[in-house]
């Protein structure tokens, strides 16, 4: 493997679905690459900081509008 | 926010328990809005799609068969709903989704003597730890997302920002394993080469 193949390799080996044999040699190559071994913890970081959004609310209004959508549904 | 399990909350949403639905409507109106905004360009129009939404699972909570977890089902009511005003399709991944994620110049080519090795290595990012990202890192992924192809954001969305995992993410939009690990792959090398960019940049700056 080399580092252009490790690249496009990165979500698949991070998601657990390599199999084992594609699997050892993109370990393999991250052990001897400094330069891919910085690519992933880029990724990683990225993944980090998508997580980390603020989440966003309902406008007060909508949330009271659908509260009484809910309470007018009769069964 | 401990939520009580699918089989309690449909059984309390059918009897119309009116603070089951403010639990359910207040712990995920903030992903079901994100999601939204995958699809739409406006905050408006996000909050009518979550909006919209609510109202056909208030309609249909008597007809949920379970076989998706309740809260699936509500995300996948949304992704319908967005659709259907944009009338966007989902199955196929264009030939735009297919190629290289990295430039392919930054490697070396056939004659090098490192062909397909980095020809200059990726710069680390600042920090003592890359998970202390600032406000203004925050800003630049949010840009980067807003930039993604729809397809794409809506998969880095659910993936990464709403932590869901890929089955999940299959579920809701109804697509294969592959095809939404493509999708993923994409967007993330898409926001981490903006990040990079971003470093990169301010370093020169510096
Ligand atoms: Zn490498």
């Amino acid at each position: 493997m080399n580092c252009e193949q490790f690249v496009e390799q990165v979500t698949a080996f991070l998601d657990g679905v390599m199999d084992p044999a594609a699997e050892r040699r993109f370990v393999d190559h991250l052990a001897e690459c400094d330069g891919c071994g910085t690519y992933l913890d880029q990724v990683r970081a990225t993944v980090r900081t998508l997580g980390d959004l603020p989440p966003e609310n309902l406008p007060p209004e909508a949330r009271e509008s659908l509260l009484a959508a809910f309470r007018r549904t009769d069964v | 926010m401990g939520l009580p399990g699918d089989e309690e909350l449909v059984a309390r949403l059918r009897a119309r328990d009116e603070a089951a639905f403010a639990l359910v409507l207040d712990s995920w109106s903030p992903g079901l809005l994100r999601l939204a905004r995958s699809f739409v360009s406006t905050g408006e129009s996000a909050a009518e799609v979550v909006q919209d939404t609510w109202l056909a699972v208030i309609k249909g909570i008597d007809g949920f068969e379970g076989r998706s977890s309740l809260k699936t089902w509500v995300f996948r009511i949304l992704v319908n709903t967005a659709k259907r005003r944009g009338k966007r399709e989902y199955r196929t991944i264009p030939a735009s989704d297919l190629g290289p994620t990295v430039d392919p110049a930054k490697f070396g080519g056939p004659g090098d003597p490192f062909p397909g090795h980095w020809l200059e290595l990726p710069a680390p990012w600042p920090g003592p730890d890359q998970a202390a990202l600032d406000g203004e890192v925050r800003a630049q992924v949010s840009a980067a997302l807003a930039d993604l192809p729809e397809r794409q954001r809506v998969v880095l969305t659910l993936r990464d920002v709403e932590g869901y995992d890929s089955a999940e993410v299959c579920a809701i939009l109804e697509i294969s394993a592959a095809n939404q690990r493509v999708l993923l792959h994409r967007a993330r090398a898409f926001v981490r080469g903006k990040l990079d960019a971003y470093f990169t940049d301010e370093e020169v700056a510096r």
